[in-house]
């Protein structure tokens, strides 16, 4: 296998496919003129072949990839202008995330098949955001990475105004204006980064691993490193996100549309750990023991509070969005414990996080898509309509409170352990949240799916149909999978956990 | 020194690009004078021909170093051809535009393209000063044309009052670069840069020198548009028709940041830790007020006004940040910012509501839904003045920021993030009304050439254009090693 793919820009492919589809989408659409059903239906096919292709190249590269292998592989270079270069490659870490983005990928666009309006800007803007956030984990040089990055708000602000609900401009806004803010401190500090590699006379100063061989070689003293620490803080901690900037993110669920909140959930917000585990804890050790009594306490109080204001909602999505909230405190606790266990921990909760909220938000369209609200109130017995669905959706709302059996759970339970090694408190605290989270969790599923059906408007809901069917086996095969062999992932990502724990470590007071 | 004749042998090759222009005017004007304004058509597609040959002239013929023309009274050297190059083609671009519009609106007078290549012959000289004489009459004659210009509706209200408060307030800015210049003078005893340059590193100066300095960039940052001189402008740029907006957007802004550049790197070189401060704080200002400024706007000629106050402060930026990398920064900056404006009013001179031409934000209303391709296209522009990736006006602004975190600057690097969030917020606004609202008068769209310019211009922001960056690069390096 890697003979036969050995000198193809594979990554590269994957990361431009999407992006050449979406350019051959807008050319096609301007030989059209007004709305045309058959030309719709067209596109949506042509997305949907063009993102399981992204998927089959993937798993090619997949099988070119040395899970044993230290450090990035697959890589390509290309010297640019401006001291740049076009460089990818991909560690465990990273290639774990492009799969989970190539693998969700199909399935949104198969959940956005009841899309009407504009319906080509709308697969154009998915595939260009398949592109930014595939590049993002590909990059592997830190201005390409930028690139990528704030590249992805783009297509998302527009999907957002455009296809979301009422309040649509205003979450699209918040959304942008948030994560612009963070970004451009964030962008300072890079540039300050360049400079300071440059000066010390490395050679490629933007490229990810000479950086992180510049950190380890104390490059950045840690009277700096504390605010380059910072100001890639302020960018990582708005897209995680971490309590208290987190409320971009419950309007920008509640207003996206289905495929966008998945899209959200599952992909962007874990770019937020991404950056912790490639930039922070590796280039910034120091300063990352300096803050982890802060992290740990942001994260206590995200999964402590998300939960608490999650058990309060009267919106199916705001409560998935405040859920996903509080599992990213797990994800931040388990990076800054900073052991094996922790990092670990932290990989499997947001490629776990990635499939249940995915699935969870697409189990909110499947109902939204019949009955057009999202309010709980609305629902109630289900289970008699809707057997199906009803299992269904029970099987995600377990593995969102962390069942063991689902993916749920050793991503909570190792991110415990870890940070249990470090401060017994803080576990303790998270494990509060893991109670709570089973409140909110079974409450919104007992609302929703038992009891008799009280609304009249309820009587004549459908079942899933073929489509909604082929949506969610794949997401209940993955979810099933990871819950019952946990080994198959962590043993895959072990390599780049213990290389980030070990570069953490090295720092230690 | 050669003796007079000699030397002007000598200089005319090497003024060939101002010559081009400067016989275009006089011959036009007589083409003018016979034909009327039939010959607006074939006048403006000639100065577009005229501006692009003496920007092809003026690459074509670059010396190798720097050579002083016309008894040292302009030089040719890098940073100068890199300006011109950069002039002539947002002039031509914006003169077909003007072209285009006027045609349209049947206000074909034959002098637009005339004055509009006399306002480009003046910058060619501002660009190319070497003394404060001659730096004066650049000035000059660029803004006298363009006082005309910016009241080329005169018997609108809005234009004429326009062009009077253009004029009377670049007066005073005029006034002040004289007065400055008499002081820069007096304290050195020369108006030639490099005998100033040498004056000041023998010693020269004190307050009075300073005194003049300050008064000169109050003036320069007055020509470019940077707060707080930046009062004018969005009145010129709303009253003003809106090719000629477009035009100030542009060709005047690289006249103005060369010049800028040349008197704080040549004659006042040697006394950067003094006006260090004073550009810094302009930019500083500038990004920050050009940001607020915008946010409460609702016609979008007003709005990119302020657009473009914020971006000359990244410019400054650049300016600011030391002779390594700073000119080279804003130089590259301009080159990225100048395509992108030009294809926003390409693209605002392509749309009409009900035959009048859309003015305000909310005009754009539902533009998606009509013409998916020209709300893609707005999209790439703004995002690209917006300085966010992938487009090319993200590498604008990682390049002054990192001259500007390079030269100990940090602190203005993070002024220009956070107006840069700001001013996101502006641009986010019009391309929610392109995008997010629904339709609402019907819109007619125009095709020929504004269209095919707006499509070139947001073809220009990509940067995956390789081969291209890099060699701006080099260029834009050779040239400012080779000035200063």
């Amino acid at each position: 296998m890697s003979e036969l793919i050995a000198g193809w820009p594979l990554l590269s492919v994957i990361t431009f496919m999407p992006a050449a589809g979406a350019l051959l989408i807008l050319l096609s659409r301007a030989s059209q003129r007004g709305d045309n059903p058959g030309y719709d239906n067209g596109v949506k096919l042509l997305t949907l072949l063009i993102t399981v292709g992204t998927f089959i190249v993937s798993l090619v590269a997949f099988g070119g990839f040395d899970q044993n292998a230290e450090g990035f592989q697959l890589q390509e270079s290309i010297p640019w202008a401006f001291g740049m270069s076009y460089a990818m490659g991909v560690d465990q870490l990273a290639m774990s995330l492009v799969m989970l983005t190539t693998f969700l990928m199909p399935i949104c666009i198969l959940a956005s098949w009841h899309i009407e309006k504009q319906v080509a800007s709308y697969m154009v803007l998915f595939l260009v955001l398949e592109t930014l956030m595939i590049g993002v984990f590909c990059a592997q040089d830190i201005v390409l990475f930028y690139f990528f990055f704030e590249g992805g708000l783009i297509p998302m602000f527009i999907l957002i105004g455009v296809w979301g609900g009422e309040r649509r401009v205003y979450a699209a806004f918040k959304f942008f204006l948030y994560t612009l803010l963070g970004s451009l401190l964030m962008l300072v500090a890079i540039v300050a980064m360049i400079v300071m590699a440059r000066n010390a006379g490395i050679e490629n100063p933007s490229n990810i691993p000479a950086l992180t061989e510049f950190a380890a070689s104390g490059g950045f003293s840690p009277g700096i490193q504390i605010w380059l620490w910072l100001a890639f803080f302020a960018s990582f901690a708005v897209k995680m996100p971490m309590w208290p900037v987190h409320t971009w993110l419950p309007d920008a669920h509640v207003e996206a549309p289905t495929a966008a909140s998945v899209v959200l959930a599952a992909i962007l917000l874990k770019m937020g750990g991404y950056g912790f585990l490639r930039f922070s804890l590796p280039m910034f050790p120091d300063a990352s023991h300096f803050f982890t009594p802060m992290v740990f306490a942001l994260s206590v109080i995200a999964i402590v509070y998300a939960s608490l204001v999650a058990f309060r909602q009267l919106d199916m999505k705001k409560l998935i969005a405040y859920s996903s909230v509080a599992h990213m405190g797990f994800v931040t606790m388990g990076i800054f414990a900073g052991n094996e266990q922790g990092i670990q921990g932290a990989i499997f909760q947001m490629l776990s996080h990635g499939i249940i909220s995915g699935a969870l938000f697409l189990c909110v369209g499947v109902v939204y898509d019949r009955m057009h609200t999202r309010e709980i109130a609305f629902y109630g017995g289900l289970v008699h309509r809707m057997p199906v669905y009803a299992a269904i959706f029970l099987l995600f709302t377990m593995g969102n409170v962390g069942l063991p059996g689902t993916s749920g759970f050793p991503g909570e339970i190792l991110t415990m352990v870890g940070a249990f090694q470090i401060n017994a408190w803080v576990a303790a605290g998270a494990a509060l949240g893991v109670i709570f989270s089973a409140a909110y969790a079974l409450t919104l599923y007992r609302k929703v799916a038992f009891g008799v059906i009280e609304n009249p408007k309820l009587d004549g809901i459908l079942d899933l149909d073929a489509r909604e069917w082929v949506t969610f086996v794949p997401l209940v095969i993955a979810t099933l999978v990871m819950g019952l062999a946990p080994s198959y992932v962590l043993d895959f990502t072990s390599v780049s956990a213990q290389a980030i724990a070990s570069a953490f470590a090295g720092a230690a007071p | 020194m050669n003796a007079p004749l000699v030397d002007l042998t000598n200089s005319l090759p090497l003024a060939r690009p101002e010559l081009l222009l400067a016989g275009f005017a006089l011959i036009a004007v007589v083409i003018g004078a016979w034909f009327k304004d039939r010959a607006f058509g074939a006048l403006s597609f000639l100065a577009v021909l005229a501006l692009i040959g003496a920007g092809g002239l003026a690459i074509m013929f670059q010396p190798g170093a720097p050579v002083e023309i016309l008894q040292g009274a302009m030089v040719v050297d890098g940073v100068g051809v890199f300006a011109k190059v950069l002039i002539a083609f947002s002039a031509a671009a914006t003169l077909l535009l003007g072209a285009d519009h006027f045609k349209h609106t049947k206000e074909t007078r034959f002098e637009y393209p005339i004055v509009v290549t006399l306002a480009v012959l003046g910058m060619f000289v501002m660009v190319s000063a070497q003394d404060l004489i001659s730096l004066y009459v650049g000035v000059e004659l660029q803004s006298l044309s363009a006082y005309v210009l910016a009241a080329w509706r005169r018997d609108d209200a809005r234009s004429s009052e326009a062009g009077l408060k253009y004029f009377v307030l670049s007066a005073i800015s005029s006034g002040l670069l004289l007065f400055g210049s008499s002081f820069v003078y007096g304290f050195t005893g020369s108006v030639r840069f490099d005998a100033i340059a040498a004056a000041i590193s023998e010693g020269a100066g004190g307050v009075g020198l300073i005194f003049g300095i300050v008064m000169m960039l109050c003036a320069l940052g007055f020509k470019m548009s940077a707060a707080p001189f930046h009062m004018w402008t969005p009145d010129v740029y709303e009253g003003a028709p809106t090719p000629v907006t477009a035009f100030f957007a542009a060709a005047p802004k690289v006249a103005a940041v060369a010049l800028m550049a040349r008197v704080l790197y040549e004659p006042f070189a040697g006394l950067e830790d003094q006006w260090r401060q004073v550009v810094a704080a302009l930019a500083a200002i500038s990004m920050i007020w050009g940001s607020i400024g915008a946010l409460l706007q609702t016609n979008l000629k007003r709005l990119m006004a302020y657009s473009s106050i914020a971006n000359m402060g990244f410019v400054l930026m650049g300016l600011a940040s030391g002779v390594e990398n700073g000119p080279t920064a804003s130089l590259l900056y301009l080159s990225f910012y100048l395509p992108a404006n030009i294809g926003v009013f390409a693209l605002i001179l392509a749309m009409r509501r009900d035959g009048q031409s859309v003015e305000t934000v909310a005009d754009l209303a539902g533009l998606a839904q009509k013409r998916p391709w020209m709300a893609a296209m707005f999209t790439m522009l703004l995002f690209s003045i917006a300085g966010i990736p992938p487009f090319a006006g993200f590498i604008g602004k990682l390049l002054v920021f990192t001259a500007a975190v390079d030269a100990g600057l940090v602190w203005l690097a993070i002024v220009g993030a956070i107006g840069a969030t700001i001013a996101a917020a502006y641009y986010l606004r019009i391309l929610a009304s392109v995008w997010f609202a629904p339709p609402a008068a019907p819109l007619q769209t125009a095709s020929g050439m504004v269209a095919v310019t707006a499509t070139a211009m947001a073809v220009l922001t990509f940067p995956v254009l390789v081969i291209v960056l890099g060699m701006l690069q080099d260029w834009a390096e050779a040239a400012v090693r080779m000035s200063f």
